[in-house]
């Protein structure tokens, strides 16, 4: 079983994804949207800048996040002074940094599903009735379902690997920014940690496995409700 | 006061496409040959394309004019559009297809789920979903969903296109129906003389 350190390390992981993801999820779907749909000027640049993190080194996208998020950084002190909110050396910054690194895997996949949408569903549904925020809510958003699930399961497991930028922005305090990837780089830093490792690391196995089982298993649920009508 | 008046210059790719129509008729075609522009037309009487310039009045109401500026969106045209691809929506039932445009019927409604799934004869294939239906139940569909979003006016893209004859038979006598009984404004889009013979009361050629 996992001692209270392990188990206060997996309820942080877990805490710091699916708030980054639940967070991130409607900037990704936005920017998925204005990636697919939209053509103007910067497209180019804003398409790279929502990939940067894919492509950079984590270590390099934390060491930016602490740049501009840090208690020095414009958007930091800015954020600090009007929320009260901090992100460096808080489960917060592990949170950003996360959500971060996910935000390219998400659109990417969102972008996908709502390039795959005939837009002529849409002018169909404008004639009968329905206003442009009708039409995305009854059509495009249901019909870019699968996309999001794709998204919030790639973006859950990319959040619970984290390691470069959190360690670089948020850094490695236990029961704040110690997140699995983390706790397991710890513990094998320590002689005799080896046990300790091997737990998280069945717990990190499990907990991709489960996001991919759950929705592997939402998948079907929607083909097989789709298939009775073939059946009836 | 005609029911159709319209007079619009539609521009496609490489080409501009006119229509000139005047007609006192309720049920009218527009024919010619496939490529010559007639869905562009349709689309620009529905909201979906704008014309380049011109005026579009359907029994005393304008849904477009140039010169002062009226455009309406294509949600207060209040049009049927039986479009020649159907268009179902394809995560929807039949029944939710049907009824998509039901909440936004203008007025009284033209007709009822159940009077309008026993004129098309489509009341067994409610509960299905589009894609395990035949090209025939589709059209239908489609055109019961343009129906029940109680239109205005209907436009009919070919709607017995790539059908066989027995469909084709069943969908014009749905169209015929509809024609006596809701005496709705209809412009249909065929290359068909057979068909715009029977239907139409008026033709013009694109």
């Amino acid at each position: 079983m996992l001692s209270p350190t392990e188990w206060q390390i997996v309820a942080l992981s877990l805490k710091v994804s699916v708030v980054a993801i639940a967070c991130v999820l409607p900037l990704a779907f936005a920017l998925a949207w204005v990636l697919a749909r939209k053509r103007f000027p910067g497209m180019l640049l804003l398409d790279a800048l929502v990939h940067l993190p894919l492509v950079l080194p984590p270590v390099v996208t934390g060491w930016l996040l602490l740049l501009s998020f840090g208690p020095r950084g414009p958007v930091g002190r800015l954020l600090n002074d009007a929320f009260g909110l901090a992100f460096s050396f808080h489960w917060t910054g592990a949170a950003l940094a996360a959500a971060v690194m996910a935000l390219p895997l998400m659109v990417r996949a969102i972008r996908l599903s709502i390039e795959a949408i005939d837009t002529r569903l849409e002018s169909a549904a404008r004639t009968l009735g329905a206003g442009p925020w009708e039409a995305f809510r009854r059509v495009t958003l249901p019909l870019a379902a699968p996309g999001v699930l794709a998204a919030l399961v790639l973006g859950f497991a990319r959040s619970i690997g984290e390691f470069g930028a959190t360690i670089t922005f948020a850094a490695n305090i236990p029961g704040e920014t110690r997140t699995l990837p983390l706790g397991i780089y710890t513990a094998l830093q320590v002689p005799g940690g080896e046990t300790q490792v091997t737990r998280l690391a069945l717990v990190s196995v499990a907990l991709s496995l489960g996001a991919l089982v759950v929705s592997e298993w939402l998948a079907r649920r929607g083909a097989a409700g789709e298939r009775k009508g073939h059946v009836l | 006061m005609s029911v159709f008046d319209i007079d619009i210059t539609v521009k496609r790719p490489g080409r501009r496409i006119a229509l000139s129509l005047q007609a006192d008729e309720s049920v009218v075609a527009i024919t010619g040959p496939s490529g010559i522009g007639k869905t562009s037309v349709l689309d620009a009487i529905a909201g979906l394309l704008r014309p380049l310039e011109g005026r579009i009045a359907v029994a005393g109401r304008v849904l477009f004019d140039r010169a002062s500026g009226i455009d309406l969106k294509p949600e207060e045209r209040g049009c049927g559009y039986v479009f020649q691809d159907s268009r179902l929506f394809p995560h929807l039932t039949v029944e939710q297809n049907l009824t998509f445009g039901l909440r936004h019927a203008e007025g009284e409604a033209l007709t009822t789920l159940a009077e309008c799934a026993d004129l098309l004869g489509i009341a067994h294939l409610l509960a299905r979903r589009p894609r395990a239906l035949s090209g025939g139940e589709t059209r239908r569909i489609a055109i019961g969903r343009a129906l029940l979003r109680g239109p205005r006016f209907l436009l009919l893209d070919e709607p017995l296109a790539s059908l066989d004859d027995d469909r084709r038979e069943g969908i014009l006598q749905v169209i015929e129906r509809i024609r006596d009984r809701f005496a709705l404004p209809m412009l249909y889009v065929s290359h068909n003389p057979e068909e715009v013979r029977r239907l139409a009361g008026k033709a013009v050629a694109l």
